[in-house]
């Protein structure tokens, strides 16, 4: 068995794949502010109001994630019943969005919790079981909606208040992503699960600096065991670090003689247009979902983009702990993807 | 009862595991992060929050005179129009709330809006339109003073030693 894992990971950190695992297929629903952003032409739904003809907007965010499950599914023919794993996360306590979206698929499911990293730390998940043979299709499904998440971790969206300029706006919307063994699409070349660093934040609108660090270990990590450096990729996708991070990341790994800046951008500063007042950009789960599994896989799928680095990241706090003084823990997982 | 070397040696497990944790040291070196990020963070407009804020301010307040001029030619006597000159003020302020304005407003004027009484106005009521689907009672009325429910029980406090105070002297 030691033999086994000895010859599968590469450095500390990282999985490199044999098999072929490919993102068969993606959708994406957005919330209304998303829809009137730059990225609009790439979604697959766009609403036009928060609560999407539901009662509640915890309802409307588990709608929108069925949606995006169901559309992911449609577009390449295949039914919930083709599926052999479903995994799939949120913001909310209890991931309880994922859990109503699971109820109604009914494929055997993994809830996963990792904040805004949710994304790739599905992809990850997903990606092993079919490289070990486990499965053949894995459903990976993510969303986030900024009035059931504000009201969890800030205040009521009613509340009047000044936020930080360095505070985001987190993101309304759901992606889903279809991962198949062998298949058409981009496939994942290799896989860095990063550890939790914790740079010693304490403030809850301050996310972006929070996870900047660990989006820098994660991409400093990747570099280190692939023995790779940042040219190699046609672009680095950060998940959702705003103005504020992405420019702490750019710095710490500038620090570590690794030059991004030329092809690295962050899914949170291209979600909304700087009039629509979001501060530092968007944050939360449905960030990276929408303009990885929107945006940038039409411009693979397109032969635009060949190489890209997929660093979602990911504020592991609770709005208990920061109440007491605790610091906020961040982490960040990296998928290497190749078309 | 476990024996006294049983516990020694799961002492001894745990301090080995806490020293050799992974790779701990981070990337980033945190002195320069520290220092970094606040050169980073957007300052925030202090010159100009502090106009917009004396000039809504400004008009919260002569909003409440007029209605205050106008209890009194209605013929109340001045000391007790201040009442129901609040009570207006409350109103209107929970009104633009539920209409979805009040956030947008004090999104501008900052604690122009927030310090006068129409602050407390809105975060009672913003609580109350957040929780109305969790039911009457432990939505709208339990959580309705989760944010204004330290200005009460602080008000009072202050109020009591201040009473107290005058009391004496």
């Amino acid at each position: 068995m030691q033999e086994l894992l000895e010859i599968k990971k590469m450095g500390r950190q990282s999985i490199p794949l044999e098999k072929k695992v490919s993102l068969v297929s993606t959708a994406t629903v957005a919330g209304p502010k998303e829809s009137l952003g730059p990225l609009t032409d790439y979604f697959d739904r766009r609403n036009s109001d928060n609560i999407i003809k539901e009662n509640s907007f915890e309802k409307a965010e588990a709608h929108m994630l069925e949606e995006s499950c169901f559309l992911s599914l449609g577009k390449v023919g295949l039914t919930p019943g083709d599926i052999d794993f479903f995994i799939a996360g949120d913001l909310l306590n209890q991931i309880i969005s994922a859990n109503i979206c699971a109820r109604k698929l009914a494929i055997p499911y993994f809830g996963i919790y990792g904040a805004c990293s949710t994304l790739t730390e599905g992809m990850s998940l997903g990606t092993l079981l079919i490289e070990g043979g486990f499965a053949e299709h894995v459903l990976l499904g993510t969303s986030s909606h900024n009035s059931t998440a504000e009201r969890q971790y800030r205040y009521p969206t009613e509340y009047g208040y000044q936020p930080p300029g360095y505070s985001q706006q987190t993101v309304t919307g759901a992606g889903a992503v279809v991962l198949g063994a062998g298949g058409k699409g981009p496939a994942v070349e290799s896989i860095t699960i990063g550890k939790v660093v914790d740079p010693g934040i304490t403030d809850a609108f301050d996310l972006g600096s929070a996870m900047s660090a660990a989006a820098a270990d994660t991409i400093y990590q990747h570099f280190m065991d692939t023995q790779r450096d940042p040219s190699y990729y046609d672009l680095i996708l950060t998940g959702d670090l705003g103005a504020v991070g992405s420019k702490l990341t750019q710095e710490a790994l500038a620090n570590k003689k690794y030059h991004i800046s030329s092809n690295y951008i962050d899914c949170g500063n291209l979600l909304y247009h700087s009039h629509q007042n979001t501060n530092a950009g968007g944050s939360g789960c449905a960030t990276s979902a929408l303009v990885f599994l929107g945006y940038i896989y039409h411009r693979m799928i397109n032969n635009e983009l060949k190489k890209v680095l997929l660093v979602t990241t990911g504020a592991l706090h609770s709005p208990t702990t920061v109440m007491q003084g605790e610091s906020i823990p961040a982490v960040a997982h990296a998928l290497a993807l190749e078309v | 009862m476990k024996k006294l070397q049983e516990e020694k040696k799961e002492q001894e497990y745990i301090a080995a595991g806490e020293q050799n944790t992974g790779d701990n040291e981070p990337v980033i070196d945190i002195n320069w992060f520290n220092k970094r990020k606040d050169q980073v963070h957007p300052k925030p407009p202090l010159y100009r929050n502090i106009i917009l804020a004396f000039v809504f301010g400004g008009i919260v307040s002569i909003i409440g005179q007029l209605f205050l001029d106008l209890f009194i030619w209605a013929g109340l006597p001045e000391q007790e129009a201040g009442n129901p000159t609040v009570a207006v003020i409350i109103f209107l302020a929970a009104l633009i709330t539920g209409f979805g304005v009040f956030d947008r407003i004090a999104r501008i004027a900052g604690a122009g809006v927030a310090i006068p009484v129409t602050g407390f106005a809105n975060s009672v009521t913003a609580m109350a339109i957040e929780f109305k689907r969790e039911g009457l009672v432990q939505g709208t009325g339990s959580k309705m003073f989760t944010l204004a429910g330290s200005i009460i029980v602080f008000g009072v406090v202050t109020a009591f030693v201040i009473g107290l105070i005058s009391a004496i002297i």
